[in-house]
């Protein structure tokens, strides 16, 4: 490697997070740790219904008796769980406020520096969004356009008052609260989230997106999400995330289910941004995440795409059940670690039904001192006549201190299945750059091209309206020099 | 004088590779550099481009009244050197309309020019390829990712047209190349040819220069130039070979 290279890579490690500022904001928080009481005070801001309380108790009393999931290619302190905030919402929001006049202007003012303004008619076209700030849906805009069509999309919290029986039959359905310790955590304590519900034969007309921030000190951020499309309808929904610059470390434990009936399809985007900590590997987002989709009917499709830059720690492994025949899932990925990060991320693809197809594509970029590992499981089932899978892991790595990993397992019980896996890793190439640099193209330039194309196979699955903002957050994630 | 090469010396990996070469360019000329394989023509295009891997041992080179060694690869490229690649390298998933548009925006910020906006650019770009005769089809696909050799050629030839540099080096772009390739390419460089810019043409076989009609020849044989002249030294290689030059 030249030394104009190293150069370039030295710069990459003064990555600054420009999403990193602290609103000062007067917030109400319960003591910290984890316990009965927390869980009764969160059910009781929340104003739920007996029966959650007790769904809730009946996961924190598994969660107990469980130990964290140890399989994954991460090393972290043991996380302390009393030492943790589980509620933290800004104040005035014992009740949701109904329109944007009764929002704290601060909290508008935060959003519009984060490029999310809260004002409808400013939101990207045809984009609806939930705003959730630490335990708390702030604002959800479009929503009165989504109800025309029997669309739901509101905060969990709403749903679990307004929407009973659908959150009693799905929540918890697709991840049981005891499937390991961080979705009984999270079905314990979680605050805030989305919801959403699309009825039979409606294709949802716009993107759905939901916005977390986490905002308070020393605060664990559970957020739920439930998406439920009904028979023969479609929706497209995107997620995004920041979080300040703190020195301590914060935990994020989000669980996400999806449901798809019969000849439905739902799209599910990520960008995930949370703060990364700082070059020497102090600080940032500790992210476990539990993510996954059941194709419950025939000719379901579920598609995730995710672009993971941010967080000290991610494991994340948003997966399919693909029970309906012919069901289809599909899994793309670009997960970039830079400085200290830490990242195994992958999919699970289960394939059950008969003719059930899977797509797995992952683009793994490591820089600075990163880990980064790609963990992915595809099994066939008994009955999973003629599944077909097709898995390509490719990594690229730049520098020398980083590592990349790819970690397939295949597990096959029906012995008409195909399966098909291709993986590669490759260092950032030199004659690549050149040819860039000889164009009149900057070192950065190159890389960030260069690194671009390498992703582009996912990217080119985000939403049109993200896409070009994906794209400038990989650029961002490699030059840290965007302020 | 525009380019100026002063008793260069360059080694890789304690081989010498160049030894006191001499050549000077003006503008508006065409110069031709041929020499058998090994002779250092690939390595000189390289040193001029600004590639890393070599070591200057001595001497100096001005361009355009720099000193060539304070300007780096991409500086150069923005100062108006092109090379059009032997091996143009594949980088899978880069449009190639947006690559070439980003560059021809640094090179106007150097030079202090206003950048080109899209639609403009797309214009130019369509209009240049089909004076290059290249399929609009061409362009949607990733820089030179899947392109057949004399296509990759082609493709360098519509960058050089864009980019619209003042001095052109061509490193071996006939090899390879079949007859109708060949004559795609050379008419390319005839019509970018004018009396402010300059090419240095390196080459193997005197084919090409059936086509361009190059103002100097000079014969390069293991490091330096042992011979200059016109056209006639081209078809006194031709006949010979580069035997008696050796």
């Amino acid at each position: 490697m030249n030394s104009e290279t190293l150069n370039t890579l030295d710069s990459y490690s003064k990555n600054k997070y420009k999403y990193g500022f602290v609103t000062e904001i007067d917030e109400e928080k319960p003591k910290k740790g984890l316990n009965e009481d927390i869980i009764k005070f969160i059910s009781l801001k929340k104003n739920e219904p007996e029966w959650m309380l007790e769904w809730r108790l009946k996961a924190f009393s598994k969660w107990k008796k469980m130990k964290e999931p140890k399989w994954a290619n991460l090393s972290f302190p043991e996380i302390d769980y009393q030492d943790i905030y589980y509620y933290s919402a800004p104040k005035g929001f014992e009740k949701k406020p109904k329109d944007l006049s009764e929002v704290d202007p601060k909290l508008i003012e935060t959003y519009n520096k984060l490029g999310i303004p809260l004002e409808e008619q400013k939101v990207l076209a045809g984009v609806a969004v939930d705003v959730v700030f630490d335990s708390v849906s702030v604002a959800t805009t479009y929503k009165g356009e989504l109800e025309k069509l029997g669309i739901i999309f509101c905060s969990i919290g709403e749903a679990i008052q307004k929407h009973p029986d659908l959150i009693k039959k799905y929540l918890g359905s697709v991840i049981p609260a005891g499937d390991h310790s961080f979705s009984a955590l999270n079905s314990a304590v979680f605050t805030d989230g989305s919801f959403v519900y699309i009825p039979e034969g409606v294709k949802c007309p716009m993107e759905l997106s939901t916005y977390f921030r986490i905002n308070a000190e020393n605060t664990g951020q559970f957020e739920r999400t439930l998406i439920i499309a009904d028979k023969g309808s479609y929706v497209s929904y995107l997620e995004g995330c920041t979080a300040p610059k703190r020195d301590d470390n914060q935990l994020h434990a989000a669980n996400v289910e999806l449901i798809a009936l019969e000849d439905a399809e739902i799209k599910y985007s990520t960008v995930q941004n949370w703060y990364p900590g700082d070059e020497e590997g102090k600080g940032g987002i500790y992210n476990f995440v539990t993510k996954r989709g059941l194709c419950a009917g025939k000719n379901s499709k579920i598609s995730w795409t995710q672009v993971e830059t941010g967080s000290a720690i991610t494991w994340k492994y948003p997966s399919c059940i693909l029970k309906g025949d012919n069901s289809i899932g599909e899994f793309y990925s670009v997960a970039i670690t830079n400085n200290f990060q830490q990242a195994d991320t992958g999919t699970k693809m289960t394939h059950i039904g008969k003719n059930t197809k899977s797509k797995i594509i992952s683009k793994g970029i490591s820089l600075g001192n990163s880990q980064n590992t790609y963990r992915g499981e595809v099994s066939f089932l008994r009955k999973a006549e003629k599944a077909r899978n097709y898995t390509q892991c490719d990594s690229l790595l730049v520098g020398n201190q980083c590592g990349a990993h790819t970690v397939p397992y295949i597990d096959s019980k029906n012995n008409t299945a195909v399966i098909e896996h291709e993986a590669s890793t490759s260092k950032i190439n030199e004659d690549q750059l050149y040819y860039c640099r000889q164009r009149g193209l900057s070192h950065e330039e190159a890389v960030s091209l260069i690194v671009n194309g390498f992703c582009k196979q996912v990217l080119q699955e985000l939403p049109m309206e993200f896409a070009v903002e994906a794209q400038k957050l990989v650029s961002i994630s490699l030059e840290g020099s965007v302020g | 004088m525009f380019l100026e090469i002063k008793d260069l010396s360059v080694k890789i990996e304690n081989k010498n590779i160049l030894k006191s070469l001499n050549l000077d360019i003006n503008k508006g000329e065409v110069h031709a550099i041929m020499g058998p394989n090994g002779s250092g023509k690939s390595t000189l295009a390289n040193v001029l481009a600004g590639k890393e891997d070599y070591e200057i041992l001595n001497g100096r080179i001005n361009f355009k009244d720099n000193d060539l060694f304070d300007l780096n690869i991409e500086e150069r490229a923005q100062e108006g050197m092109f090379l059009a690649f032997q091996y143009p390298v594949e980088i899978p998933g880069v449009n190639i309309t947006p690559f070439l548009h980003s560059a021809i925006n640094s090179k106007r910020k150097r030079m202090n020019e206003e950048e080109i906006d899209n639609l403009s650019f797309a214009k130019l770009l369509k209009s240049k390829a089909s004076d290059l005769g290249i399929n609009i089809d061409m362009l949607k696909r990733s820089v030179n990712t899947g392109f057949s050799g004399g296509e990759k050629k082609r493709y360098e030839i519509l960058q050089m047209s864009i980019l619209n540099p003042d001095l052109a080096i061509l490193d071996e772009t006939d090899s390879g190349l079949d007859i109708d390739a060949l004559k795609i390419v050379t008419d390319g460089v005839n019509k970018l040819k004018t009396k402010d810019n300059s090419f240095l043409i390196i080459t193997h076989y005197q084919k090409l220069l059936d086509y361009i009609k190059p103002d100097y020849v000079h014969v390069m044989v293991n490091g330096s130039i042992v011979k200059s002249g016109g056209s006639e030294i081209a078809a006194e290689i031709e006949k010979d070979g580069f035997q008696k030059f050796q």
